[in-house]
């Protein structure tokens, strides 16, 4: 198994350094430049060339990429233009933020899915199946980002209940109450996303259940005359959990990438917010290195999810 | 010339293994068998699952990659494709698949469906293949507003006869049948099976009818080959071969066919426990010694077995003593 | 062993599932008895209610969705009268059940040792060590030949055959007295067919259990079966003893089952093909004989208005009066319409 993930780790090499070229050129065609605008207004354009040409962006593409990928070697993912700090500290202190952030909303996304499933898929067909269902059509209908902002608007500032900035009052000192607040700022949208990422999950695991029930070899528990609750427990329950179980890796790495909502609507400084900022301010070397990172992630969540497969699923080994 | 002649048609997998998914070894499916379809004749290919059977078939119509070995058609390599595109093979040859249910495109019309071999290779007019397909459901026998229905709307045998509608569109010289009536009720079997005898009667038809039935590859096939592991363990006629079976693994399937008569069941049951004990403790006897059928030995112009020349003699003679 | 005859005695039992809101009769008054070592075959083609009628011994009907009436006298007991929790006292240890396809039927991601202990975890006393004896025991008895082995594996790692030894060892588990078998060789190739029934035979002369072996093989039933009852379309048409059955066959629906198998010397014959199809549920008629649309060369009064049982020999019954003057059309003195 060991050298069956090395191998699909290595194979993901060269799919790493392709993705890097097509992310390198992307930001590359993308229009304007990084100093226009950002430093000054009224600035010189002869001082803009003059930056433009200090900083290698006339050079040939390749020549370009290649500088990039040396000083990755080292460590140096380059300055950020828009910041004027090293990219990986730019990232190392944002990607805390947004790990918290995703692992919180993952962890509540799963509590209120996997009973909402598991319920509508036992109870098929009748109320509080219908009501569950009702309730993901619903969330599935309204764009996220309109809940975010629905949310911060009667939570944050009607009820005044939550912080609606940041990821930390700048009142807090001491660890517990860095910690209180911290969790406090994401609060509201960890549950946000958790209520309306449920959709998936719940239709998923609820079909699931529903093929389970119907199954051969649940037929076959009923007639060793295992009780209905023992079969729900031993059965079903397990064997439907199991695609969810896998789904994990992905969901992770989705979480990450769909952060990029929820950190612009409530200015929490994590990677998608930085992103979204960089992306606006063409600030190349953020933009590549973020790309490259969630690309990455996205390979290993896949590779994540094949080995909880292989874990959970006895007819799968990775060999 | 035979229609179709198989010459050492071997289809091997390959296992990958260790770190770097190199081929280490492979599973042999079809370990280099040759047998021969007459024109207008019903072959049978019986042997039990995993014995390689259903890949020798695919492999007959083009949808198996083949390792070594050769499948001539009229004399000419089809195991090639550009042979193939240039004999019209594909026209030629047509499969009848065991489940028809999921053979059958489940969102095409019946219409569809039967004209679509029509289209891919003959260029009629809009009311020339409605006859045409008008016709082929005459002749499997439904009625012509089975048109406009789909596959679902049928029952299993009525299927199943599309399924044969469908293959003789083309006007075939061989169908390959995999299995065609095992998922059928008794009824429907016979339906089937007459229907499959009535085409080739008026349309000189040859099968390739793989099987894992005896008792309806007796009913269907004049010439019959035993498959074994990837190998041929013995071919001969319906006479060779149900009346004097010289391999043992062939006398280990006539044995367990369940028999109708009650009377002689005990009888029955005593003879396949005891050719079931020849096969248990006489493996050496009738394989060599990596566990693997012998080289066919021909024993009479129609009859081969896999055994060593002296006891395939030595068992043949006994066999003709009997007759005597 | 008790010496009384009849320990499972079915009584005018129907089934009806509910379609479109409406219920109709799968099976419909179905009389049988079963005893004590015997085998008793149940035969028939898809769709004639078989296979209802094994699930409802078992109890295996959602109660929403079929409507049962009728007594199933089980040892004393009328099971169509228990609850769910008191038939589960039956299921298992009582009864048990082989089904058709082996893969299916086994939960995928349990090893077979579970799956054969979790039906002595509710039925039996044992403690995990006893259950654990008794698993190689069964699987011994099964004929696996390296128990420990296999009762170590996943279902995906066994063949066929073994899937099916593994079904068995679950059913004979706790010694029942009655094992229902649904098609348990039909995904099976003949050679384990073959042994698959010895099996069977084996653990029957053992537990002296009676067994219901529901099968659409006549091959397999003419080898197996003490007694045969033969279905179509709902309902019970010919009973007898196997030899009855097979060697002086009455109801015309026997009668063109047997014709249409490929034998030994019809070679060149076209086989008998029963003219039309079974009825479907909604369409299938409440009056007269249901065999009669497939014959339809014999005369309308040759049936009964409402056919019943009669008995020919001792022992062997069979359904409408019209398997006197039955006929195939090509036979010497056929009657045509």
């Amino acid at each position: 198994m060991w050298k069956t993930i090395l191998r699909r780790i290595l194979i993901m090499i060269p799919e790493v350094i392709i993705l890097s070229i097509l992310v390198f050129l992307l930001a590359k065609a993308m229009p304007g430049d990084p100093f226009t605008g950002s430093i000054n207004p009224k600035a010189d354009p002869q001082q803009i060339h003059h930056l433009m040409k200090i900083n290698g962006l006339y050079d040939p593409w390749y020549q370009q990429y290649w500088h990039w990928v040396v000083h990755l070697f080292h460590g140096n993912l380059g300055n950020s233009y828009q910041y004027q700090e090293p990219v990986t500290r730019l990232i190392s202190g944002r990607a805390a933020n947004t790990l918290w952030l995703a692992l919180f909303t993952m962890i509540l996304t799963y509590a209120f899915a996997l009973p909402m499933g598991v319920y509508a898929g036992r109870h098929e067909g009748k109320l509080p199946d219908t009501i569950i269902r009702f309730y993901t059509y619903v969330t599935y209908c309204i764009p996220f980002f309109v809940i975010l902002v629905l949310g911060i608007w009667i939570f944050g500032y009607v009820f005044g209940w939550f912080p609606t900035t940041g990821s930390i009052s700048s009142s807090a000192s001491g660890w517990l109450s860095t910690i209180g607040s911290r969790f406090y700022h994401i609060l509201l949208p960890g549950i946000l996303g958790a209520l309306f990422g449920t959709v998936n999950i719940v239709q998923y695991l609820r079909s699931e259940v529903i093929d389970a029930k119907s199954s051969d070899y649940v037929r076959t528990a009923r007639s060793k005359g295992v009780p209905s609750k023992d079969i729900y427990r031993h059965h079903i329950f397990r064997n439907s959990l199991l695609p969810i179980a896998a789904f994990a890796g992905y969901s992770i790495t989705g979480l990450l990438n769909g952060s990029i909502f929820t950190e612009t609507v409530f200015s929490y400084p994590g990677m998608g917010l930085l992103f979204v900022n960089s992306i606006s301010y063409r600030d190349y070397t953020v933009i590549t290195a973020l790309v490259l990172i969630y690309g990455i992630l996205n390979l290993l969540g896949t590779l994540l999810s094949d080995i909880i497969l292989s874990i959970v699923d006895p007819r799968i080994r990775i060999e | 010339m035979s229609l179709v002649e198989i010459k050492d048609l071997k289809v091997h997998y390959p296992i990958r293994t260790g770190f770097w998914n190199r081929i280490t070894d492979s599973v042999r499916a079809v370990d280099g068998i040759t047998f021969n379809i007459e024109a207008g004749e019903t072959y049978g290919l019986v042997g039990e699952s995993g014995s390689g059977k259903s890949t020798t078939g695919k492999s007959v119509v083009g949808l198996e990659k083949v390792t070594s070995g050769s499948i001539l058609y009229k004399g000419v390599d089809i195991t090639k494709k550009a042979n193939r595109s240039r004999l019209d093979y594909n026209r030629d040859v047509q499969m009848i698949f065991q489940d028809s249910l999921s053979s059958l495109n489940p969102r095409k019309r019946i219409e569809d469906i039967i004209a679509e071999p029509l289209r891919n290779f003959e260029h009629l007019s809009k009311d020339e293949e409605k006859l045409r397909v008008l016709q082929l459901l005459d002749i499997v026998g439904l009625d012509a507003d089975a048109l406009y229905k789909y596959p679902h709307q049928f029952s299993g045998g009525q299927r199943q006869r599309i399924g044969v509608a469908r293959a003789v569109a083309t006007n075939p010289k061989l169908i390959i049948a995999d299995e065609p009536v095992s998922a059928l009720d008794l009824s429907v079997q016979a339906q089937v099976l007459n229907f499959m005898k009535k085409i080739q009667r008026e349309f000189g038809i040859s099968y390739l009818f793989i099987s894992h039935d005896l008792g309806v590859v007796r009913h269907m096939c004049n010439n019959i080959a035993i498959m074994n592991r990837g190998r041929l363990v013995e071919i001969g006629t319906r006479d060779d071969i149900y009346n004097h079976p010289l391999h043992i693994y062939t006398k280990r399937l006539l044995a367990a066919i369940p028999e109708t008569n009650v009377n002689q069941r005990m009888a029955h049951r005593a003879s396949r426990l005891a050719v079931e004990k020849i096969y248990q403790e006489q493996q050496s006897k009738y394989y060599d010694e990596n566990g693997e059928a012998f080289p066919l030995i021909q024993v009479s112009p129609t009859h081969s077995v896999a055994l060593p020349e002296t006891i395939a003699k030595q068992l043949a003679s006994q066999e003709g003593e009997v007759q005597a | 062993m008790t010496t009384t005859s009849n320990f499972l005695s079915i009584k005018d039992v129907s089934t009806a599932f509910k379609i479109d809101g409406q219920f109709y009769d799968a099976i419909s008054h179905i009389d049988l008895q079963v005893q004590r070592d015997e085998i008793l075959a149940i035969v028939g083609e898809s769709g004639c209610g078989k296979s209802t009628l094994a699930t409802t011994i078992m109890g295996l009907h959602d109660p929403h969705e079929t409507k049962i009436s009728g007594e199933i006298d089980f040892e004393g007991t009328d099971l169509l009268q228990l609850d769910d929790a008191g038939y589960n006292q039956f299921r298992g240890a009582k009864i048990g059940m082989i089904f058709q396809d082996p893969l299916s039927a086994l939960n995928p991601l349990k090893r077979v040792e579970d799956q054969i202990s979790e039906v002595m975890d509710y039925h039996t006393d044992l403690t995990k060590e006893e259950k654990h004896d008794r698993v190689l025991q069964l699987l011994d008895e099964v004929g696996i030949v390296n128990p420990k082995r296999t009762a170590h594996q996943f279902p995906h790692e066994l063949s066929g055959g073994m899937r099916q030894r593994v079904i068995i060892a679950i059913a004979i588990a706790c010694k029942p007295d009655l094992i229902i078998a649904d098609e348990p060789t039909t995904a099976l190739d003949v050679t384990i067919q073959a042994q698959i029934l010895d099996v069977l035979r084996a653990i029957q002369k053992e537990n002296h259990a009676g067994i219901i072996l529901i099968t659409h093989d006549l091959g397999v039933v003419a080898e197996t079966a003490d007694r045969v009852a033969v279905m179509y379309a709902g309902q019970i048409v010919e009973q007898g003893t196997a030899e009855q059955i097979f060697n002086t066959p009455e109801h015309p629906y026997t009668r063109s089952l047997l014709r249409s198998m490929p034998q030994r010397d019809n070679e060149n014959d076209d086989l008998y093909v029963i003219k039309g199809n079974v009825p479907s549920l909604q369409k299938m008629p409440s009056t007269g004989d249901r065999f009669a649309p497939r014959i339809p060369w014999v005369p309308a009064d040759a049936h009964e208005a409402n056919p019943t049982m009669h008995e020919v020999t001792p022992g062997h019954e069979v359904r409408c009066t019209c398997y006197k003057h039955f006929k195939f059309p090509d036979e010497k003195g056929s009657v045509t319409a």
